[in-house]
């Protein structure tokens, strides 16, 4: 019987390294998306609270648990990542899984920022993007989602289907702004 | 030119897409009969300054907007959530 093989969405493609700046692809667990139906966001929070001990985070935040991550992910959507879903939150959200749908990396090294810069016009200065932070942007022409996971990391995820175009990007910029550091 | 979205903050214009003059927020009721409907349907103003306009914040939450812009000087009064919805949502 033929024996099918996953592969994730940036295999063959990552990681990357460029002077002090690297990108590597991660895996978030399971990926669901959690839309409030309209006028339940406050019990669905309570229910996302019980089952799996996070808020709901709100426009630009993320929230996490021992377990669990939750990414605002848009007006009255968030992505649950790590664990299913616990049944309870069906209740008050429609819940699809995303798992497979997106290609997820991060981008570290001292100059994370300057590389992102390249790409998105978010003001990615630690004063308006601090630690946890997240946005909806566009990253070199594709819709993407950024969150800055460390002072100098920031997670990008943007549809499976441009894993090789994000590759290609952030390669470009990385090059670029590795050059312009070398003496 | 840089818009502010009510729920994003904020954000370049790049993430937003314009789908023009403000019209769908005033659609006509169904027997306001056929001189209302022929204006809402087919005449457009093309104000030079202040107007209001539907934008889209396509690559970032997907909210529509209302943008009250002069056209002008590019200058933006206000922007406010299309379907005026005061919570800004999760």
């Amino acid at each position: 019987m033929t024996e099918l093989l996953a592969k994730t969405p940036c295999a063959g493609l990552l990681p990357l390294r460029a002077g002090t700046t690297t990108l590597t692809e991660v895996d978030l667990g399971q990926l669901t998306s959690l839309a409030p139906y309209r006028g339940q966001a406050a019990a669905l929070s309570d229910a996302l609270h019980a089952a799996h001990g996070l808020a709901v985070p709100g426009p630009g935040q993320t929230t996490e648990s021992d377990d669990a991550e939750a990414i605002w992910f848009g007006r009255a959507l968030v992505l649950l990542a790590g664990p299913a879903p616990d049944a309870s939150l069906a209740a008050h959200a429609a819940l699809t899984d995303q798992s497979d749908a997106w290609a997820v990396a991060e981008l570290a090294g001292d100059d994370a920022a300057a590389v992102l810069a390249r790409l998105t016009p978010l003001d990615l200065r630690a004063s308006r993007f601090p630690v946890g932070a997240t946005a909806r942007s566009e990253l070199a022409h594709m819709a993407a989602s950024v969150t800055r996971t460390g002072e100098q990391a920031f997670r990008v995820m943007v549809f499976r289907a441009f894993a090789q175009t994000l590759a290609h990007e952030m390669r470009t910029a990385m090059d670029g702004v590795a050059a312009r550091r070398t003496r | 030119m840089r818009i502010t979205c009510p729920i994003c903050g904020a954000r370049d214009r790049r993430e937003f897409t314009v789908k023009g003059a403000a019209l769908a927020l005033e659609r006509p009721a169904r027997d306001a009969g056929d001189v209302a409907w022929d204006d809402y349907l087919h005449n457009r103003d093309n104000p030079a300054g202040r107007s209001a306009e539907l934008w889209y914040h396509e690559t970032g939450c997907a909210a529509w907007i209302v943008v009250v812009r002069d056209t002008v000087t590019h200058e933006v009064f206000e922007t406010r959530l299309a379907d005026g919805d005061t919570e800004a949502g999760s």
